[in-house]
């Protein structure tokens, strides 16, 4: 009985604290962004302006949820569903501290980038179902960007593999107790951070929703609550990718002093101010550099990466021997 | 797990009615996706997680998006699902429906003639599958990745442009 209430309390904190990080991040990235640009930011409502989340949350319920009458209606309220629960259930997988997970899978790490292919759907089905042409512009162009990150993101992760011998994401944590992955694995985790950019369409990476030539991409034409889980769910995105930086690169729940579940939490949050100072610092890509960027630079690297690892795992195996 | 199976699996035969039936394109693309994912849970209660993962990764997350891709840049709009309507009458799907039938009904016998009870119990993990893939069946995987490099030269050399045409921009 005991057990099972400890497992209903795992689930509900692993749905809930991604949701109260992503809708804290709405302030916090804006605070983060003013600080890193010299100026203020939202600091008017409650102590420092924390309590602008819930003014927005309040005014976007208030808002008119309008489906356009040219619009496909079933697959137009679809699109935003899928987003968030492709990005939560992923969630799923990630180890927070030995004994808190919803279920440690012996293919976590495949369950996470099946989960990342289901979200692209999210955004191709906006576009399209929204019957508008800087929608579906923006939706090709997520298209192109996410299929083609997604290819050496899964590679970029077969190092780690290699190296902890496992794709459950538990293993892999418990693999770094001594040396965490960011280490010998630079490679994979500088490619992994840059495809985590592109996969949730973050500054550079950006172009699907481009508001200089796209008004809005592909979520133009929604509003009010949906519009919300769209924004909402590149939040819950950033917040995943970062947690599964913290959690196959630097160490996961490994660190002295603090309790182990903390340790994840200050660096998953280090991660995302890290994604927030990237976006205050860099320039929005041209379509064809992304492209450029993904396949001429990022594959051959990462495929380079894996077979210098599987080389040196080889070569130790027979030092072994 | 036997009723997760039974259920998984009669939402993929719904899912695929749906496919066949379906007027408009990109909806009938969506079903062939749950589709997808249904086969992927039918798998993983079979025991086969690792290829649960990949029918997922690779069919319904790749293959699938490109297909819906190309449906949305031929944008069909209302006419098409006109059109479609006119192809649904019934003297048009009758023989290949016959011939189906005649199919479902050899399943349906080999399935009654086969010993009950002979589920499959053996576990395969990610593992098992690699060493599987690179040991005995070695010839399948390099003749699978020749047919695609095949592919890939090909649709290189389709795509290439004449060197005396102006490059053009990107979407």
């Amino acid at each position: 009985m005991l057990e099972l209430l400890r497992q209903a309390l795992i689930i509900i904190g692993v749905l809930a604290v991604p949701f109260l990080i992503a809708s804290g991040l709405t302030w916090g990235e804006r605070r983060l962004l003013a600080l890193f640009q010299d100026r203020y930011g939202p600091n008017r409502v409650g102590p420092g302006g924390v309590l602008q989340v819930a003014a927005d949350m309040f005014k976007i319920l208030m808002k008119e949820d309008w489906t356009p009458p040219f619009a496909d209606r079933p697959v137009f309220v679809l699109a935003p569903a899928i987003i968030i629960i492709a990005t939560l259930s992923s969630f799923a997988v990630l180890t927070f501290a030995p004994g808190i997970a919803v279920a440690d899978l012996n293919i976590g790490l495949l369950f996470f980038l099946a989960m990342s292919s289901m979200a692209v759907y999210s955004v191709v089905l906006a576009g399209w179902a929204s019957n508008n042409k800087y929608a579906l512009l923006g939706s090709l162009r997520a298209v192109g960007q996410m299929l083609s990150y997604e290819v050496f993101m899964g590679l970029s992760l077969m190092g780690v593999v290699i190296q902890a011998g496992s794709f459950s994401l538990g293993t892999i944590t418990r693999a770094q107790q001594h040396l965490w992955f960011c280490v010998p694995q630079v490679v994979g985790f500088v490619v992994f951070t840059i495809a985590g950019l592109a996969e949730t369409r973050r500054i550079p990476f950006d172009l699907p929703e481009a508001e200089s030539e796209l008004v809005a991409g592909y979520h133009t034409e929604y509003s009010g609550l949906k519009f919300a889980m769209f924004f909402l769910g590149e939040y819950v995105g950033i917040t995943l990718i970062a947690a599964l930086v913290t959690a196959l690169f630097l160490g996961g729940w490994w660190g002295p002093v603090l309790p182990p579940l903390v340790w994840f939490l200050l660096k998953t949050l280090v991660v995302i101010a890290f994604f927030i100072l990237v976006r205050a610092a860099l320039p929005r890509l041209r379509f064809d550099q992304l492209m450029e960027f993904g396949w001429k630079l990022m594959l051959p690297l990462s495929l380079l990466n894996l077979l210098v690892t599987g080389a040196v795992v080889l070569w130790q195996e027979g030092l072994r021997f | 797990m036997n009723i997760i199976f039974y259920l998984a699996a009669a939402v993929a035969i719904v899912a695929t009615l749906l496919v066949v039936t379906r007027l408009n394109a990109v909806h009938a693309l969506l079903y062939l996706i749950v589709s997808l994912l249904a086969v992927a849970v039918v798998f993983y209660t079979l025991g086969a997680p690792f290829v649960a993962a990949l029918e997922v990764i690779i069919y319904a997350g790749a293959i699938m998006v490109l297909f819906v891709f190309v449906i949305m840049m031929l944008n069909l709009g209302p006419q098409a699902t006109e059109t479609e309507r006119g192809w649904a009458e019934p003297e048009l799907w009758f023989g290949p429906a016959l011939l189906c039938g005649v199919l479902l009904g050899e399943v349906i016998y080999l399935i009654l003639r086969m010993p009950t009870g002979t589920t499959l119990a053996r576990v395969g993990t990610p593992e098992q599958v690699g060493v599987a893939l690179y040991g005995p069946y070695l010839l399948g995987v390099e003749l699978a990745s020749l047919l695609l490099l095949a592919g890939l030269v090909g649709a290189y050399h389709l795509g290439r442009r004449a060197p005396h045409e102006e490059p053009g921009g990107g979407v």
